[in-house]
């Protein structure tokens, strides 16, 4: 085989683990060697943006299914192997992974000055594991980047965050933890499944899975979806269980709120279409009704809640909250206008919260002060930085011509047109979360940006001056993004369209009861049953 | 008639034997001093290690079927010695501060050893009685080798008197079996077992032999031993008491309910995913309350037989496996942990604490690393070997129908993660008031090295091992 053509074979195994040469790198390093530990790190994350591009430019839209596929038998007694690939949800979001990994890190260059060289490590670490999660076709190896991920963020959070932050990093661990554990369960009770069809045998492979889940009888599906639906529920986060969010993100430090928002949460969307969907169509069909009025209430709430904090980044925390839940309600209203919003959305998000996590880091760095109180008139002080605010803010509350209308608008489109959810009225209340996001924004952003300015001219006790090239550079490299993606959404829905027409095509033969099932007895899979 | 063959698969246990031999011959004769026995000892394990290794491919018995020799004995077998070995590395500077460094802690460590190796080779329930007395009584001297403490006194009698009392158990219940079947050759024991697994009188012997055997692996609710034991013996006692008698005991509890009895699905069954479920509830939930690392880890040690006895409860061939691996993937991460838990401790016996952990990862990153390391291992997060361990011993609960067992293990798995991680915060996110004094030195580096890596690499290639174990699936 020529080299070129294994290297292409495994571009997706390299972009997964290429961090990990920076990792190796930075072992030999010492903390106090700030400015070269700082080029490594910026250096691994750009390869890998610049390997992941090949993805992109390689990924065939038109024919679909998963690419770049890769198998390795890796514990062979387990029957267990290395298996990748990619389709177009996880291409979007591994773009969306490697192109803030290296801006969350140039964007906050300055801002963290103990132990540098272990917090890049733990940022590199933690980009291994998301792009993993994403491009993980066995559920072993999903599991395995899935709980992987707990680690560098918790020291991230734990070692290099605010006042609060090892309450809020055990706190992130052990929610985040409780509800993946469960999940394990189920992946080795579908293995399990897998074995008892007629010739089957245990596996963790997921495409082996989708022939097996939706055989499988309703009541164990239910269960099976649950557990995985509890765990992915807990990343989004799904009201009710957002509670570890806010403080997770308050008190990380800004790169790991930008990746936390930027990426992790997606995690949790990301498993719902990955393997609530198409493992567990029944179940997932008879849970809709109650996950989009979660959803609901996450936009509602999450919005609400948000125009009440006096915390800047808190506010943009719990505006997370209600932009997940549009996701998640795309997803949920079963139409291929939702899911291709909610796709859309996912990177949107991440887009405009990770740049407001950044915008709000660059001005924490100056100020030392997130209470909104203590700001007004920064405009005047900050015009370059209150500008970039401004537009960043309009493309998250969803303004037309940027990128976050396009999501939000397909997500209510598909929630308004949606025959199985059986009324509108999801939609209508949903749509009231966009002018929330504009209240709770606008108001933000006029309290702290417009108005005279502090008489003092020192805010939070300190002197505050303009961006710099370093910080502009990074929100231009966003700003670009967001405007494409506002301008010409085709480009990335073209890419994701097929996985939304794969997804919706299941669900439309499970209520029309098409699926194949396996003779007339689904699989049953109580304890003691196969005594 | 001894045969060659019959030397050759024992031929671990001989070389320790020799070994042992060779240290108390130079210590009669005063030819080498102490570091001269540590020296012997290493080579000895080593030896015993690679030779075991070396024989893995193979299959066979040894003095008409006392000793059986195959995969899963070669592997239970390494891991005994590795233990052995990095105990040994642990004691020196352990024992040398303390003043107590002497060969008989080394002759004593190798017939412990030796013992640990025939009842995980066993296949005779009187080689079986025999390993555990051997180790047994080697153990009870060693938790109280510094003579003058009172809470190793303490820590050796009861372990002395309890251990007496749980040997009596397994003694009548090998009576028992022997009474029903008439041989205590565990393969002519697994041929009878058909036509006499409803007797009343065998099924008194199988449960009192469960209740001698739950009492070495610390299950609930035979536990009751372990914290104050593992908190009174010395550190890097403890350390091969948690980790190398285990494996054994779990080794000699494999022989005699997996490949003797077939509980698959039976009362043996329940009673064993019983015994599981309360270890890990009890075990992980006492170990919260904990504020001395060494009680802590005895607690987790319990939790950990619980998630152990799981694959054995679960009656298969993968559960056996499971817990062979298990095994491997507990005793690398948890002789590491006690053996940063000895380093760190004063000569005293204090220092055990977990305050003493505050801010350690400034002064000694490397060390606290290899602490974080261990501790996220143990909880059993991914990719570290503790949950390779985990996931297939669950993987053989759910498959014999035990899924609830699973559930439990998970669930008691997260409330683990808490204890664990407080480690973690002391260690990385609390600030410290004054210097950690001590040094490691090469010694130890090479132990926490050692455990370490297999703690990396049983995680992301676990095959190491299940291929032994399990050649051809």
């Amino acid at each position: 085989m020529e080299p070129t053509a294994s290297m292409t074979s495994s571009i997706l195994s390299w972009t997964i683990f290429l961090p990990l040469a920076g990792v190796v790198v930075l072992a030999a390093m010492k903390n106090a060697q700030v400015r070269s530990v700082k080029i490594v790190g910026c250096t691994a994350s750009v390869v890998t943006f610049a390997v992941s591009l090949f993805l992109w430019f390689g990924y065939d839209a038109a024919a679909g299914g998963f690419q770049f596929v890769e198998r390795v038998a890796w514990i062979s007694s387990l029957n267990i192997s290395y298996h990748v690939g990619i389709d177009g949800l996880s291409l979007l979001l591994i773009l969306l992974t490697t192109v803030l990994t290296p801006l969350a890190l140039i964007g906050t260059w300055n801002s963290i000055t103990n132990r540098v060289r272990d917090y890049t490590i733990m940022i590199l670490v933690l980009e291994v594991a998301m792009v993993g999660v994403f491009a993980a076709l066995d559920l072993f190896l999903f599991y395995v980047f899935w709980e992987a991920m707990l680690i560098p963020m918790v020291f991230i959070i734990g070692m290099w965050g605010g006042q609060d932050r090892v309450y809020a990093a055990v706190k992130f661990f052990l929610y985040t933890l409780v509800g993946s554990l469960l999940m394990l369960v189920a992946i080795l009770a579908l293995g399990y499944a897998a074995s008892q069809m007629p010739g089957g045998q245990f596996t963790t492979n997921l495409l082996d899975l989708y022939a097996v889940g939706p055989r499988l009888a309703s009541s164990i599906q239910l269960w099976m979806f649950l557990a995985f639906a509890l765990s992915f529920a807990i990343k989004v986060p799904v009201f009710p269980l957002h509670t570890w969010l806010p403080d997770a993100h308050v008190q990380a430090p800004t790169a790991g709120s930008v990746l936390l928002a930027g990426v992790l949460l997606k995690m949790g969307t990301f498993g719902f279409m990955r393997y609530c969907l198409p493992l567990f169509p029944e179940a997932a069909l008879r849970a809709m009704p109650y996950v989009a009025t979660l959803a609901v209430i996450s936009i509602v709430y999450g919005a609400l809640v948000a125009m009440v904090q006096t915390d800047i980044k808190k506010l943009v925390a719990y505006s997370s909250v209600s932009h997940l839940g549009f996701v998640m309600l795309g997803i949920f209203s079963m139409t291929e206008e939702g899911m291709q919003g909610a796709m859309i959305q996912m990177v949107n998000h991440g887009l405009s919260t990770g740049a407001l996590f950044l915008l709000v880091g660059m001005v924490y760095d100056r100020t030392h002060t997130r209470t909104i109180d203590d700001y007004g008139g920064l405009a005047k002080v900050m015009p370059v930085f209150a500008a970039a605010f401004l537009f960043i803010s309009l493309s998250s509350i969803g303004l037309p011509g940027l990128n976050g209308f396009v999501g939000e608008f397909l997500v209510l489109l598909g929630a308004f047109r949606s025959t199985a959810l059986h009324s509108t009225a999801y939609a209508a209340i949903a749509a009231t979360g966009v002018i929330l996001s504009a209240v709770y924004m606008l108001w933000m952003y006029q309290r702290v940006m417009l108005g005279p300015t502090r008489e003092s001219g020192k805010y939070g006790g300190n002197y505050v001056f303009d961006i710099g090239r370093r910080e502009i550079g990074v929100l231009v490299a966003i700003a670009v993004l967001v405007v494409w993606i506002g301008v010409y959404p085709a480009s990335l829905l073209t890419k994701s369209a097929g996985t939304a027409r794969n997804l919706i095509h299941m669900m439309d033969q499970m209520q029309r009861g098409q699926m194949p099932r396996y003779a007339e007895s689904p699989i049953e899979l109580l304890p003691g049953t196969a005594r | 008639m001894i045969t060659f063959s019959d030397l050759s698969f024992a031929a671990p246990i001989l070389a320790l034997t020799v070994t042992v031999l060779l240290v108390m011959v130079a210590e009669a004769f005063r030819v080498g001093s102490s570091r001269f026995s540590f020296f012997l000892t290493l080579t000895g394990l080593t030896a015993a290690a690679l030779i075991a290794g070396k024989g893995a491919g193979t299959r066979g018995a040894a003095f008409q079927d006392m000793v059986v020799v195959d995969g899963p004995t070669s592997v239970l077998t390494i891991i005994i010695c590795g233990t052995g070995i990095v105990s040994t590395l642990l004691s020196r500077s352990y024992l040398e501060l303390r003043g107590s460094h002497r060969s008989e802690f080394y002759m004593l460590v190798l017939f412990a050893v030796v013992g640990m190796i025939l009842m995980a080779s066993a296949g005779d329930l009187i080689i079986v009685f025999l390993g555990i007395e051997l180790m047994s009584i080697c153990l009870y001297v060693l938790a109280g080798f510094f003579r003058t403490r009172d809470v190793g006194n303490e820590s050796a009698l009861k372990y002395f008197l309890l251990g007496a009392f749980s040997t009596g158990f397994l003694l009548y219940g090998i009576a028992l079996v022997y009474g029903t079947t008439g041989t205590t050759n565990l393969s002519l024991i697994g041929s009878a077992y058909a036509g006499v697994a409803n007797q009343p009188l065998f099924l008194l012997g199988v449960g009192l032999l469960m209740v001698g055997l739950s009492f070495k692996v610390a299950a609930v609710p035979f536990h009751m031993w372990a914290p104050d034991v593992y908190e009174g013996a010395p550190t890097v006692v403890t350390g091969l008491m948690a980790t190398g008698a285990k494996t054994a005991a779990f080794g000699a509890f494999a022989a005699v309910f997996l490949r003797t009895f077939d509980p698959a699905g039976s009362t043996t069954a329940d009673v064993l995913a019983l015994l599981a479920a309360a270890s890990m509830v009890v075990g992980n939930i006492i170990a919260i309350a904990q504020t001395n690392l060494k009680r802590m880890l005895a607690y987790s040690s319990i939790a950990h037989a619980g998630y152990m006895l799981s694959g054995i409860a679960a009656g298969s061939v993968e559960g056996q496996n499971g817990v062979i691996l298990y095994l491997a993937a507990y005793a690398a991460t948890t002789l590491g942990a006690f053996g940063i838990v000895g380093w760190l401790e004063r000569e005293t016996g204090e220092g055990t604490s977990l305050e003493e952990y505050a801010g350690l990862s400034k002064h000694q990153p490397v060390i606290a690393a290899l602490m974080a390391l261990f501790m996220f291992s143990l909880t059993g997060i991914p990719p570290f070997a503790g949950f390779i361990g985990k996931y297939s011993v669950f993987l053989a609960a759910v498959r014999a129908d035990m899924t609830w067992l699973a559930v439990v293990g998970v669930l008691t798995s997260a409330v683990s993660a808490y204890y664990y991680l407080r480690v973690v915060v002391m260690m990385y996110f609390r600030e410290r008031e004054g210097d950690v004094i001590r040094l490691p030195n090469f010694s130890i580096m090479l132990a926490l090295a050692i455990s370490a890596f297999f703690v990396v690499v049983l995680g992301v290639l676990p095959s190491i091992v299940l291929d032994i174990v399990a050649p051809g699936l």
